[in-house]
């Protein structure tokens, strides 16, 4: 049982920056970020680039995919969803501009990275006992490191004057902008800071599974998941929803025969979203 | 000053043109025929390495040929032309490349797709148009009668597990093993095909566990089949990208026994992610092992960096799909090209030297005891095990018949 508590602890710490990162894009703009995971996939692969090709430490790998990806975000919003959203009349013209950002990035990164999986050898190496648990030195460190990052964030978000505007734009557009709220700004920092927890989630997880040009999709599906039990647009129903797919994943694949896990999770899933479609603790989708 | 009318020109560039034409060397100009090969597969996504890897090894040869100035088929020379589809692992995009390649196109000739559920998509369409195809994909209805148009690329699970299954009982002690094979029909169907062997062998088989292919962290589905101590953990099915993560999430908890995957895996990939940890893995390799592969087999690694950029050893069990449909063709002679019924006709007699082996070795078409009929490459099983990062050379065998 330790190893499961271990397990799904790790997992949630790893999920919650994916959902933190989707749900704040998601606050802000009611865009659903299709392109989520391939922007995860884009911070391992920069990670897997400054270490191989430019022989560079970790930690310099972890701040370049922070950066990179969070300008890759900035520049989406200004240059593509921006424009959409004030043009469109439905929409769901910003769920397939987000389609095609994540074909795109896919396809890119098949360009430059090709179609193999990259990884790069385990920060820290050791593995520690817990109990009758093992705990991999490398996944320890991702997990504090997930954890620090979580806990920036919540701050900015709740205690800086950026983080209050992104707040009041999540929760009333027309009011925000009467108060004299950049909501330019604020939507450009809001998708650059999304974007930049999914890479920074990916350049960490490089150290413990890898990553591939395919792997974004899958990463998606998930962040969805997470907010689905959450709940959309609501920071603490995402934490949550991180928290319960980590150790359902865990608590699954360690009890039920077969691993059907992932069959009881979508089922459960539909079951759920039928009685409560706004997820624990967001507000209803629309 | 010098002027040049634009008449003039026109003759002058011409004249050249008529002139470099008639004293072209001949092979050049025999390159005016052209062969079309058709190939199909995932090349995005997860799984995208296995189509890309089939798609760079054909792209390979086809250099290597025209560089020579064309496969000779019946005193001809042609250029050999790879025209690619790439499905997503997606059957239904299967089904439109396959009719883009065999209908349109109007291909005979195509190789892949991967998985069984693509390959048997393509079932009704190659038969429609007449069409021979290559899957990578071991579900034993595609090569049995009534079936005839399928020729599997590779060496089958199954027939993998028999040879390795063997060694590991007389060799290694091996007593009990665990299966861990990802959720989908070609992990679930080579799993039970090598459970069916483990029994024969007498292995007890103490788990037989599943992870989803979208799966990012095997920590915890490891966790369970290290508690249980097997001396080996069999990867069903295991993508090159998810076989290293197994490997060291199963390390980092102390398991200590063998790893096996009866699919072709990428030594570069074993190293970066499992590093330490990736020394124990008993995989199915090509010819490329350096202590036994031919200069011709390293022209084609040559080649294939060329095309892809880096080397990919399991490209060593791709080298042969459009070797042997070029071989059979210049048996066949240029009729074959359009009517595969003389290719078929060709089978039972055709075999080749093996030009990716050092030693004397011979291919063939095999598939006798597994399929009731001539429909499978008889490339060599070469077993390979991970020793201090590199893949060694542990068995070389075949299908006999």
């Amino acid at each position: 049982m330790d190893q499961v508590l271990v397990n799904g602890a790790i997992l949630a710490a790893s999920y919650a920056l994916i959902a933190l990162g989707i749900t704040i894009i998601f606050s802000i703009m009611n865009v659903l970020n299709f392109a989520h995971g391939q922007m995860f996939m884009l911070g391992g692969l920069t990670v897997y680039w400054v270490m191989t090709e430019l022989e560079l430490p970790f930690a310099v790998g972890l701040i370049a995919a922070t950066v990179a990806v969070g300008a890759i975000g900035m520049f989406f919003e200004v240059f593509f969803f921006r424009r959409v959203i004030r043009s469109a009349t439905r929409e769901e013209n910003t769920m397939l501009l987000a389609v095609g950002t994540a074909l795109l990035l896919e396809n890119i990164a098949l360009s430059l990275f090709g179609e193999k999986h990259r990884g790069i050898p385990p920060v820290i190496s050791g593995v520690h006992r817990l109990g009758d648990a093992f705990i991999p030195s490398n996944r320890l460190l991702v997990f504090v490191v997930s954890i620090a990052l979580i806990a920036l964030v919540l701050i900015v978000v709740n205690y800086t004057k950026t983080g209050r505007a992104m707040r009041a734009l999540a929760q009333d557009r027309t009011a925000t902008l009467l108060m004299g709220v950049d909501a330019h700004r604020i939507s450009m920092i809001g998708f650059g800071l999304g974007a930049a927890l999914a890479g920074v989630a990916g350049a960490l997880l490089i150290s413990v599974s890898g990553i591939n040009a395919g792997i974004g999709n899958a990463i998606s599906t998930k962040a969805f998941v997470m907010i689905m039990i959450g709940g959309a647009g609501v920071v603490s129903g995402a934490l949550l929803g991180a928290v319960a797919l980590g150790f359902i994943e865990a608590i699954g694949y360690a009890f039920i025969p077969g691993s059907v896990t992932y069959l009881l999770i979508f089922t459960g899933l539909i079951l759920f979203l039928l009685i409560r479609p706004q997820g624990i603790m967001g507000k209803p989708w629309g | 000053m010098v002027t040049t009318s634009r008449r003039a020109m026109l003759k002058g560039t011409g004249a050249i043109a008529i002139a470099g034409a008639l004293g072209a060397p001949a092979l050049v100009r025999a390159q005016d025929k052209t062969l079309r090969i058709g190939h199909l597969g995932v090349m995005s996504g997860p799984e995208a390495s296995w189509g890309l890897v089939n798609k760079y090894s054909a792209l390979a040869t086809a250099e290597m040929y025209n560089k020579r100035g064309g496969v000779e088929i019946d005193g001809d020379r042609y250029r050999v032309e790879i025209v690619s589809v790439d499905d997503r692992n997606d059957p239904r995009l299967t089904v439109s490349g396959a009719e883009r390649l065999m209908g349109e196109e109007g291909l005979r000739y195509v190789i892949g797709p991967n998985t069984d559920t693509t390959a048997t998509s393509v079932r009704p369409i190659a038969e429609k148009n007449n069409a021979i195809y290559i899957p990578y994909a071991f579900d034993k209805a595609l090569y049995s009668p009534p079936a005839e148009n399928a020729i599997l690329g590779m060496i089958a699970s199954y027939q993998t597990a028999r040879a390795m299954y063997r060694i590991f009982y007389d060799q290694r002690d091996v007593r009990r093993v665990a299966y861990i094979a990802r959720n989908d029909s070609d992990g679930l169907y080579q799993r039970d095909e090598g459970v069916k062997v483990a029994k024969k062998v007498g292995f007890e088989i103490v788990a037989q566990d599943i992870y989803e292919p979208t799966i990012t962290d095997f920590f915890p589905v490891v966790a369970n089949i290290v508690s249980l101590e097997p001396d080996v953990i069999i990867m069903s099915a295991v993508a090159p990208a998810h076989c290293p993560q197994i490997m060291r999430a199963a390390r980092e908890m102390g398991y200590t026994g063998l790893f096996s995957a009866e699919s072709a895996q990428d030594i570069k990939i074993i190293n970066e992610i499992a590093g330490e940890y990736g020394n124990g893995l008993v995989s199915i390799g090509g010819a490329s092992t350096p202590e036994i592969r031919s200069e011709y087999m390293d022209e084609f690694i040559e080649h294939y960096i060329g095309v892809a950029g880096e080397w990919n050893d399991e490209a060593g069990t791709k080298a042969y799909a459009l070797e042997i449909i070029l071989a059979t063709l210049q048996k066949t002679g240029a009729a074959g090209i359009d009517d595969i019924s003389l290719y078929k006709a060709a089978i039972p007699e055709f075999s080749m030297k093996n030009p990716f082996l050092k030693e004397d070795a011979t291919v063939t078409y095999v598939g006798m005891d597994d399929f009731g009929q001539l429909r499978q490459i008889g490339v060599p099983m070469v077993l390979t095990e991970t020793k201090d990062g590199e893949f060694t050379t542990l068995a070389i065998a075949g299908v006999a018949s």
